[in-house]
């Protein structure tokens, strides 16, 4: 599905001494199943762009469209409904909810469609089958490692079976190894077809072969797009 | 069938997330049952203490006349009841011998009463539980009273009062005219008071009317109002508890509105990742609805069973000397187990909703806020 971002402007805090502008009129056309990258510095703006294309945020100004549909101005329950048919996130910090295990955190987004336990339960263990976790489904999150956590958060994201993937930072807590074995599976996931936008500095992400085409952001202003 | 199931993950999910933070919401449990516990408690138990005294006083006459002297309750000449005649609707009227005596030995007053349906010699006297237990004695034993001119009589314990009556009679006295006479110093020709039996309720006053146009020197008590000054001298008890609980009450309220008012950063948290996966606002809603409600409604529960465990099974031992009120004789009884429907919907409106609802607003305001700000 296409995604396609018209002058997007986002200020936080608007009218008040702390007044922050963290993305400056951002167009861009993100083209589906390919593995697109934002890249640039802490507080550039990657974060927030991603967030506002997930429909996490809204911009403060500016058209987003996903395919025919106008993102922004959407009301809330219907940015729900988007979020939960077409995106997966991943998120920097994994995200997953401590005290839950592995199981439970990677069925939560199917929770409020109500599916038949059977098929939940299988659908989650091929996931987890997929990405070397079976042994680890009762266990709870917070005794996982870096990379284990960070692929419990590939597999939630993956549950319900979304078109677009959106990992924010996905490298930043992972080592050398993970980072290279989070791209293998990336560079997996876009061959099945899905539509992939990572943001990142780090080399190893912006640099591999997985990756399709990279945007630089610097200040929330677009200074370099690249295929 | 996707709505049920739907609704059984919800529950499930808030049943887990319960269980992820069980040591605060134990306590918060304990301190909420603990609140119902009290304030159900002390509600049963007056209810029950009124619906007792209703039950006891349900035989007793219509109608007591006492004279009075100077404002005072003065004795009553024998002969008022000839100069009562003949009232329509009275069926029947006598005189009645009763007073207190203070026993030294035990610092209590004990009410020294003619016994109407028993045969007493002058030498013999019925007591009351609470006298027995006080004092130590059973049916057999001596008992020794020091009458008005200082004269020590010893009566023989022939009988004690059914347990089943000790709210009204567990200092009571039971003896002979003669010995009551005797004991106290009223002449022959002379009652305490007056008892008058009234066939039609709705005649009452209108008897107590006459009464007071024909001995204007009397003063006519009726049976609803002994009820109503129980039911007021209840009803004071239980405000002066509830004044003494409020401190524990305001502590809860603000122990809970900190808890319902204020997420936890990791509580926002967990919202925002909820909402970015997927979850609508109206989903998280009533997973936190469901988890005030689960807690709330867990410690009403516990709360009340135990208060009417305390009440109907313990005889509300830890609140008996306030709202019985006895000064050293109090009287220990069964209360007849009974549940007033209005008095559980006040509790239970006035503790659960609420709880529930002061939980709900701060999660409203967190999920209808974007998930990326909530979660930063």
């Amino acid at each position: 599905m296409l995604i396609e971002l018209h002058d997007i402007k986002k200020v936080f805090n608007q009218g008040r001494p702390n007044e922050f502008w963290a993305i400056q009129g951002i167009s861009l056309r993100i083209e589906p199943k390919q593995v697109s990258c934002l890249k640039g510095a802490s507080g550039s703006g990657k974060t927030t762009l991603l967030s506002m294309i997930g429909c996490l945020s809204r911009p403060t100004s500016g058209r987003i469209m996903l395919g025919e549909q106008l993102l922004s101005g959407l009301p809330e329950r219907f940015l729900t409904e988007i979020r939960r048919h077409t995106f997966g996130f991943i998120f920097q910090r994994f995200n997953l909810i401590q005290g839950m295990t592995v199981l439970e955190n990677i069925m939560l987004p199917a929770y409020p469609l109500g599916p038949r336990h059977a098929s939940l339960l299988d659908a989650a263990h091929r996931l987890m089958g997929h990405f070397n976790l079976s042994s680890k489904a009762e266990n709870r999150v917070e005794w996982l490692s870096g990379g284990e956590a960070q692929r419990v958060s590939i597999c939630r994201a993956l549950i319900n079976d979304p078109d677009i993937l959106i990992a924010d930072e996905p490298t930043a807590n992972l080592d050398t190894k993970l980072s290279r074995e989070f791209m293998a599976l990336i560079d997996e996931l876009r061959q099945s077809g899905k539509t992939i936008l990572i943001s990142s500095h780090d080399p190893l992400v912006f640099e591999s072969p997985a990756v399709n085409r990279v945007v630089e952001l610097r200040d929330g202003q677009l200074v370099r797009d690249a295929d | 069938m996707g709505f049920f199931r739907k609704q059984r993950y919800l529950i499930d999910f808030t049943l887990s997330s319960l269980s992820r933070r069980k040591g605060k919401n134990l306590g918060l449990l304990l301190v909420y049952a603990l609140i119902v516990f009290m304030l159900a408690s002390v509600m049963l138990f007056t209810h029950a203490l009124r619906k007792e005294a209703g039950i006891i006083l349900q035989d007793s006459p219509e109608i007591i006349l006492q004279r009075m002297v100077a404002g005072r309750h003065a004795l009553i000449p024998a002969d008022y009841l000839d100069r009562i005649g003949r009232l329509r609707g009275v069926s029947e009227k006598q005189g009645r011998l009763w007073g207190y005596f203070y026993d030294p030995a035990v610092k209590a007053n004990y009410t020294m009463m003619v016994a109407e349906q028993h045969e007493l010699t002058t030498t013999q006297v019925i007591v009351g539980a609470g006298i027995a237990r006080t004092r130590g004695i059973g049916i057999g034993d001596y008992i020794t009273f020091r009458s008005y001119d200082s004269q020590a009589f010893s009566f023989q314990v022939v009988d004690i009062l059914d347990a089943n009556s000790e709210l009204v009679s567990a200092d009571l006295v039971l003896m002979s005219e003669q010995a009551y006479r005797r004991t106290f110093g009223v002449p022959e020709g002379y009652f305490t008071d007056l008892v008058l039996k009234v066939r039609n309720p709705r005649e009452v006053r209108k008897v107590a009317e006459k009464l007071s146009l024909k001995l204007p020197d009397t003063r006519p008590i009726l049976r609803e109002e002994i009820l109503r000054t129980y039911d007021s001298i209840f009803a004071w008890r239980q405000g002066i508890v509830f004044v003494l609980l409020a401190g524990a009450v305001l502590a809860f309220v603000i122990f809970a509105w900190d808890k319902a008012s204020g997420l936890s950063a990791e509580e926002k948290r967990e919202i925002g990742i909820l909402k970015a996966v997927g979850w609508e606002t109206s989903d998280v809603l009533r997973m936190k609805f469901w988890e005030g409600a689960i807690i709330s409604l867990t410690a009403f529960i516990f709360g009340y069973l135990a208060a009417y465990a305390h009440v109907f099974y313990a005889s509300a031992s830890l609140f008996d000397p306030v709202l019985k009120g006895w000064a050293v004789l109090y009287p220990e009884f069964q209360p007849i187990p009974f549940i007033d429907g209005l008095q559980l919907a006040t509790l239970f409106f006035f503790t659960v909703f609420p709880y529930t609802v002061a939980t709900i607003i701060p999660i409203w305001r967190a999920s209808i806020t974007d998930p990326d700000a909530v979660m930063r």
